[in-house]
């Protein structure tokens, strides 16, 4: 069955229409990136997946049922952006809270705290905590009763590089057990190896849903090829190869995928003066400033 | 199993913040001060010492317990929406209900205990101080029972509040006029209207209608022996014996599930 399924999603405060006429679909396992800038819709649309907030008009399934129904809030794990708790609480004693309610036993939720670095944090109050380990407590009760759908909010943000890692690894673990996980992000970098699918919101709309190789496939953007050589041959080597000299030493040329082979061959056959090739394909910030722009200009 | 669930956090959070031992604090000291200071006129008036001291321990626990039970209750759904924790809460599987009546309880639990260590507090003086004879415990545990209602009634005021504005400055700043008013103002207010009414209808008809409305007075006068104590009872007192027990008793009854209610209808329309 489909984890989650998003029909025609419409948000409407007041006159201002936040999410327009959005499809989209989870299934079990899927890691879906939710990318856009701060107002694209994100938020609003993960808050009527949990029925924070009535849909306008379209349709919610989560598990085939309402979305803020007891049975679909009891298969969702939540962690919200900038994730608050009370700070006369440890961490423990949070965590075991929130078992409770999602009747899980608090053995689990000790578990948690180990598999999110807090064990030894645990007894202390929540106000002592830093960011990032309140956003590991967040991350903790998302996991907890074992969700089928994990929704995440800018679960990255006030993360170091290390944490962040280890949180995709959550998310990887979290996968592989049969979890749709839903995320939502403007770090992209870090999404490329990490997700199965993005899906790019701008404006309420969703404006490409796809794998990252079929999304840099229908955007056609140019690789970016760069090519360092000799000082004394850099002009020479730009002019022949009809690149851009970009410092003392380096050439930065433009191709499209197709031309890519016949490009590398061309630098190949110059020999020796070559010193070093540089191939970059499109970057998933190239990707999303591609599709946010040409909804723009349509 | 969720309210419990919720319950049981909320008595961790008021033992951390100091509300459990500052609420017993309060009614105990309080207590014990009214009732040594009470056992002086007992020998002239030749009536229950325990009485006496009950109806000092009423006259206080007008004003305290609504203070206490707003004091607890202000910052139940503000503090939250404020905090951003209130968001986070609403996507767990339980109803807001349930997480209005599980607050409740761990707040008239907290009430309670300080209630019961206060009149306890009350009742062993009052019998080291005059010996076990001619005690009569049923208004105990009438004044027991109804501050149970008066707390319940001024905590269900104080969620309706935190449910309708959503910041616990505003929230606290509005239950302190409440409190004022139903405490202080309400009573200084009737008493003016009959003064300048003179006996008219206003006296008969509308009067005893509009003091047992107010919990706080209804409160009070349910706690008033009648007749033999009727010297240590207000005026306002003496002059409410119209409307009846049966009046009072249905204020202090209706009032917490009306104000509960009211709370709940608040805190359903939030949309965190």
């Amino acid at each position: 069955m489909t984890t989650l399924l998003i029909e025609n999603l419409c948000k409407q405060y007041g006159k201002l229409q936040t999410v327009k006429g959005v499809n989209l679909k989870l299934d079990a396992g899927e890691r879906v990136a939710l990318l856009g800038h701060n107002g694209a819709g994100k938020t609003t649309l993960m808050r009527m997946v949990l029925g924070l907030t009535p849909a306008t008009s379209g349709k919610i399934a989560v598990l085939g049922t309402a979305a803020g129904s007891r049975h679909a809030r009891n298969a969702i794990g939540f962690l919200p952006e900038s994730v608050a708790f009370h700070g006369a609480l440890s961490g423990r004693e949070q965590l075991h809270h929130f078992a409770r309610l999602k009747s899980e036993t608090t053995k689990r939720a000790d578990d948690l705290l180990e598999r999110v670095g807090l064990s030894e944090a645990a007894d202390r109050k929540i106000r002592t905590y830093s960011k990032g380990m309140r956003q590991r407590i967040g991350l903790a009760q998302a996991l907890l009763g074992r969700p089928k759908l994990a929704l995440l909010d800018e679960p990255t943000s006030g993360l170091d590089p290390i944490s962040r890692h280890e949180f995709y690894d959550i998310v990887e673990d979290l996968a592989n057990s049969g979890t749709a996980v839903l995320l939502s992000s403007h770090a992209l970098t870090e999404l490329e190896t990490r997700t199965d699918r993005i899906a790019i919101m701008s404006e309420g709309r969703l404006l490409a849903n796809n794998s990252l190789s079929a999304l840099r496939q229908t955007a056609h953007l140019p690789i970016h090829v760069h090519v360092t050589t000799s000082e004394a041959d850099a002009d020479r080597i730009a002019a022949e190869l009809g690149g851009e000299r970009v410092n003392g030493r380096s050439i930065t040329l433009i191709c499209q995928q197709d031309g890519k082979i016949a490009m590398l061959g061309q630098i190949t056959s110059l020999g020796a003066v070559i010193k070093d090739v540089d191939v970059t394909p499109a970057s998933l910030e190239d990707l999303y400033r591609h599709y946010s722009i040409a909804e723009e200009g349509a | 199993m969720s309210v419990f669930t919720i319950a049981r956090l909320e008595l961790l959070i008021a033992r951390r913040n100091m509300w459990v031992a500052t609420a017993i604090i309060l009614m105990g000291l309080f207590t014990v001060v009214l009732t040594l200071a009470g056992g002086a006129p007992t020998g002239t008036l030749g009536i229950d010492p325990l009485t006496v001291a009950l109806t000092s321990i009423t006259t206080l626990s007008v004003y305290l317990i609504p203070l206490i039970g707003l004091l607890l209750s202000f910052d139940a759904i503000a503090g939250e929406a404020e905090r951003g924790t209130l968001a986070l809460n609403l996507t767990y599987p339980m109803s807001r209900g349930e997480i209005l009546i599980g607050k409740f309880l761990a707040h008239l639990g907290v009430l309670g205990v300080a209630i019961a260590v206060g009149l306890g507090l009350a009742v062993v003086l009052t019998i080291w101080q005059h010996g076990m004879t001619d005690l009569s415990f049923l208004p105990l545990l009438k004044l027991f029972g109804t501050s149970i209602a008066l707390g319940a009634a001024f905590l269900g005021i104080g969620y309706l509040v935190s449910s309708l504005v959503r910041q616990t400055g505003v929230a606290s700043g509005i239950v302190i006029i409440i409190w004022l008013v139903c405490v202080v103002l309400y009573d200084l207010g009737l008493l003016g209207a009959l003064v300048a009414d003179d006996g008219g209808a206003f006296t008969k008809d509308v009067f005893p209608w509009l003091l047992v409305a107010n919990p706080a007075d209804a409160f009070r006068l349910i706690n008033t022996p009648e007749v033999s104590v009727s010297e240590l009872a207000s005026g306002i007192g003496a002059a409410g014996g119209v409307s009846g027990a049966a009046g009072q008793s249905a204020s202090l009854l209706l009032w917490p599930v009306v104000a509960l209610f009211l709370a709940w209808a608040a805190f359903r329309r939030i949309e965190p």
